[in-house]
């Protein structure tokens, strides 16, 4: 039991006993700290502090700071310890590098979702888990792609588990921006796309054709640059989305800006800009409105529905817990195809900022 | 078909009326007249009756995307809108090549109609295989028939206003009724031809604005007519070259569920269109709205439903007589038209026959309409249970201290007691000399099955649509009362992945009571707060609804409370929504439902 630090010490108490949750047999629990792993005695994505935290990647609701020790993937130190400060102790294993942990061997694996997003392996008297975080298997130039792992039992996500989702190729949805860019351009408008600052933002930027007038990038996303260039991806040089530079560039700009920013007082110092957000729930006309944005486009990090369970397949895993999104019908679908699936409530997703 | 898509797609991108109107003023230039003959069809609200069953289209495109029938739900569940729904789970299509929006509707959606269930399937089928995914879901909301896209109907005037190089009320006045989408109906719209369908054409409804604070800057009261603001369905009934045709403000042509109305109008002259209200009216007043709604859905109403439920048609104005238009005349002149055409309609033989003779000196009355008040209160008939009764004043001295003017109508019968046998009734105007005598007949509205006063400048011509100045409408403050969030269902359009659509129950013993269906009245901010505390507070599932743990409290306004059998409470809400959100309130707070019972047994309903 964890004891250093001062940190939650004792058995760690079930979470959630509802009959939907699932009964995690000695691999893993969740406990009020977070995801549990009893037998190598560390957490995964904790959202209380605890002694060693694994972490599968940097947003938010997976890196909660607080926590003694972190262990991530290598290509992610830097990202993730923009989230948790300088003082934080991370550890940066490379893809595929095992380690051993109170006899339970853990390794990070790609998983596609943003720079440094890993799933997680624990082997342990050879029984193979493997939460995979936040994942996708679409390409993205920003980040290793999703490699599935062969295991015995699969934690999957299910943000967008639903059949309604079914993403289209990146180069057509950039396409639909450089339409609207261009449009806005030669209507004397700036263009403005919402989009969250770390990893859809670079993926923008990585994506976007410069050709068509300059790009501006607004802060929050501009801090994590030096880690994705000291990780060895591409992004071009682009000036901070000031009100000031927007104004020197005029009409034609596009500003990349998280979607906190959008306010009026901010959009009525860009003059009038055209607005667009770039999410997965752009897929639905509902939010599209609902949103208020002119546009919207379906531009995700995670898995669409054919994704998942491709990924799912992939991996041969009897069994396949499912975490925060549409875990109900995935498990539901999973079980009627002939796989054990049970839901496994966590307090992932909760802010759908990583989307 | 893609033209229309590019279309639609234009519109919902943009919130800015400037650029719509641009986007359906060049849509409508540069389209075949026939295809902009549909979309404007279709645009302004039109239908054509449901062909392919819900549950059969859910069925064959759960067939066509491999997907079990339940996730399909799941999906719609999620998504809110089935053509949206529909359209996404459909496998994507390679290679579309979408026909022309009237070659569509001529040979898939039309054919749709008497074709048996595997023919429908099949031009389903050979559909969706010409359509891309944002085509398919406009396809399918042509097939179920609701097409709502956020294009009202101004919008829509002014672009083809703008292409006709027209007045927008012009061309308002040329949309009104049925056209036909054909060619031919569009050139016509455009071009202002007259066609076959002109004389039952009806004209814009004049609307009114809400009051909002008192009446006092409205200058002199005197220079309005005062009217009860009655709560019915406002409409315009045409009698033209023999026919009679009643429309709805919803632009529903409703004649054969108002046969009585229709016969009546055949003792009005030939080129006359009245603007009224029908109401559902037993002996002196109104009863409640939702009696209307009974002959509202039933077209071809029977003798029972008839005899159980009589109508009214109450008529605010004129606007044609004699085949002349008569909107720009000032108001006072166009009511004493008015008066004298209805009064000779009553009076006509033969077209209609009262079962009890007709009063004596009724056309000379009727020159009085306007004038003849007396200093007295009102004498109203009783007429068993329903007479009317002013909340808290037993006595008719009573009522004339606390009001300082009453009616007279038609010598020393109130208005209320007018002959039941002819339908075609005159609102009457309320005598005021000043805002304080308006104000006190507004106290009186309740009483008398109104929702509020109605004010017009009586030198004010008949306009199109809601120009403000001339025509307002001072409703009464609305009753309220705070009732629990009992369950919840998830809204259409904007808000179809939120749960909006909520009923509220209030107490009856230990036990909550549904009382009320309200959708609006939160802050985006609220709504968002309330859907997650349905989300996290599920107790149950029913198809789309999910009853929640009663925890939240909402005060509710409404305009009308009365008994109804039909609903579990025993009572129906007029209007209502939610006033505000009862933070401070636990549930055991919330009203009882005597206290409802109670207000139900002191007002007329409506």
């Amino acid at each position: 039991m964890p004891g250093a630090g001062g940190f939650p010490t004792g058995p760690p108490r079930a979470f959630d006993t509802s009959a939907r949750a699932c009964n995690l047999p000695r691999m893993l629990s969740v406990t009020e700290a977070g995801l549990h792993c009893a037998a190598g005695d560390f957490y995964i994505d904790p959202w209380r502090p605890v002694a060693r935290a694994l972490i599968t990647h940097a947003h938010s609701d997976h890196a909660r700071p607080g926590s003694a020790a972190y262990w991530c993937a290598a290509p992610g130190e830097a990202v993730l310890r923009v989230r948790l400060g300088s003082a934080a102790a991370i550890t940066g294993l490379a893809y595929g590098e095992r380690r051993t942990l109170n006899g339970v061997t853990v390794s990070f694996h790609p998983a596609g979702h943003v720079l440094g997003s890993a799933q997680i392996r624990l082997e342990h008297r050879g029984e193979v888990w493997v939460v995979s975080g936040d994942y996708k298997t679409q390409t993205d130039p920003t980040c290793a792609a999703f490699e599935p792992v062969r295991c015995h039992a699969f934690v999957t996500e299910s943000t967008f588990g639903l059949p309604v989702y079914r993403w289209r190729e990146p180069g057509l949805v950039f396409g639909e921006i450089h339409d609207w860019w261009r449009r806005n351009r030669d209507a004397g408008r700036v263009s403005v796309l919402f989009a969250y600052s770390l990893g859809k933002a670079q993926r923008l930027l990585a994506g976007l054709d410069g050709n068509l007038g300059p790009v501006l990038l607004h802060a929050a996303a501009r801090e994590f640059l030096p880690a994705y260039r000291a990780a060895g991806i591409a992004l071009p040089e682009v000036p901070p989305a000031t009100k000031e530079n927007v104004r020197a560039v005029g009409p034609g700009a596009l500003v990349i800006a998280p979607p906190a920013t959008e306010g009026a007082a901010w959009r009525a110092s860009l003059g009038d800009p055209a607005t667009a957000f770039v999410s997965g729930w752009m897929q639905l006309r509902g939010p599209r409105r609902r949103r208020g944005a002119e546009a919207g486009f379906v531009l995700s990090d995670h898995a669409d529905w054919p994704g998942l369970l491709d990924a799912i397949a992939a991996t041969g895993a009897e069994r396949v817990l499912v975490t925060h999104g549409a875990a109900g019908p995935l498990v539901r679908w999973l079980k009627e195809t002939g796989r054990e699936a049970a839901a496994l409530a966590t307090r992932f997703g909760a802010a759908e900022e990583s989307e | 078909m893609r033209a229309f898509a590019e279309l639609f797609a234009a519109l919902d991108r943009t919130p800015r009326t400037a650029e719509k109107v641009a986007a359906l003023t060049e849509y409508f230039r540069a389209t075949p007249p026939a295809d902009a003959a549909w979309a404007l069809w279709f645009l302004s609200g039109q239908r054509l009756k449901r062909a392919v069953k819900t549950r059969h289209l859910r069925e064959w495109v759960a067939a066509e995307a491999g997907l079990p029938l339940w996730l399909v739900e799941e999906s719609y569940d999620h998504v809110g809108d089935l053509a949206e729904t529909l359209a996404l789970l459909l496998p994507p299509n390679p290679a579309p090549a979408p026909p022309a929006l009237a070659e569509l509707v001529r040979d898939f959606l039309l054919p749709l109609a008497d074709a048996p269930e595997s023919r429908q399937r099949e031009l389903l089928r050979a559909a969706w295989a010409r359509l891309d995914t944002p085509q398919r879901f406009l396809w399918h909301k042509l097939i179920t028939g609701g097409f709502r896209v956020g294009v009202s109907r101004a919008l829509l005037v002014r672009a083809l206003a703008a292409l006709a190089g027209v007045e927008p009320s012009v061309m308002l006045h040329r949309l009104q009724g049925h056209w036909q989408p054909t060619a031919e109906g569009f050139a016509g719209v455009l071009a202002g031809v007259a066609t076959a369908d002109a004389p039952a054409r009806p004209y814009p409804f004049f609307l009114a604005s809400p009051l909002e604070g008192g009446p006092t800057e409205l200058g002199d009261a005197t220079d309005w007519l005062v009217e009860w603001k009655w709560d019915g369905i406002r409409a315009q009934l045409l009698r033209r070259a023999g026919q009679t045709v009643v429309w709805s403000r919803g632009e529903e042509m409703v004649t054969e569920s108002f046969p009585e109305i229709a016969a009546a109008a055949r003792a009005l002259p030939d080129g006359t269109v009245l603007d009224g209200e029908l109401l559902a009216w037993r002996g002196e007043g109104p009863l409640p709205f939702a009696e209307l709604q009974r002959r509202l859905n039933r077209r071809a109403p029977n003798a029972a439903l008839r005899a159980a439920v009589p109508v009214v048609f109450m008529a605010y104005d004129i606007l044609e007589a004699e085949g002349t238009d008569l909107r720009a005349r000032p108001l006072a002149d166009r009511r004493e038209v008015l008066a004298r055409v209805l009064e000779t309609a009553r009076l006509q033989p033969g077209y209609f026959t009262p079962r009890t003779k007709s009063r004596p000196g009724g056309a000379a009355v009727c020159g009085r309409l306007e004038t003849f008040y007396r200093e007295k209160p009102v004498t109203h008939r009783r007429a068993g249970p329903r007479s009317v009764e002013f909340p808290g004043q037993g006595s008719a001295t009573a009522r004339a201290e606390a009001a300082p003017v009453q009616a007279e109508l038609f010598g020393d019968e109130g208005v209320h007691s007018l002959p039941a046998e002819f339908p075609l009734r005159f609102s009457p105007a309320l005598s005021a000399a000043n805002w304080t005598d308006v104000a006190a007949w507004r106290e009186q509205a309740r009483a008398a099955g109104a929702e509020g006063l109605m004010l017009k400048r009586r030198d004010s011509a008949y306009g199109a649509g809601r120009q403000r100045g001339a025509w307002w409408k001072w409703k009464v403050t609305p009753f309220t009362c705070d009732a629990v969030l009992v369950s919840a269902q998830s809204g259409h359009g904007r808000r179809a992945t939120l749960f909006t659509d909520y009923t509220f129950a209030v107490w009856r013993g230990a036990e909550l009571v549904p009382v009320a269906r309200a959708y609006s009245g939160l802050t985006d901010a609220e709504i968002d707060a309330v859907d997650r505390f349905v989300r996290a507070n599920t107790t149950g599932r029913h198809g789309p609804v999910r009853t929640v743990k009663p925890e939240l409290v909402f005060e509710l306004a409404f305009e009308g409370i009365a008994a109804s059998p039909r609903h579990q409470a025993g009572l129906a809400l007029r209007f209502p929504r939610i006033a505000r959100w009862r933070h401070d309130k636990p549930a055991s707070e919330a009203d009882k439902l005597e206290t409802l019972q109670r207000l139900a047994g002191t007002t007329r309903g409506a």
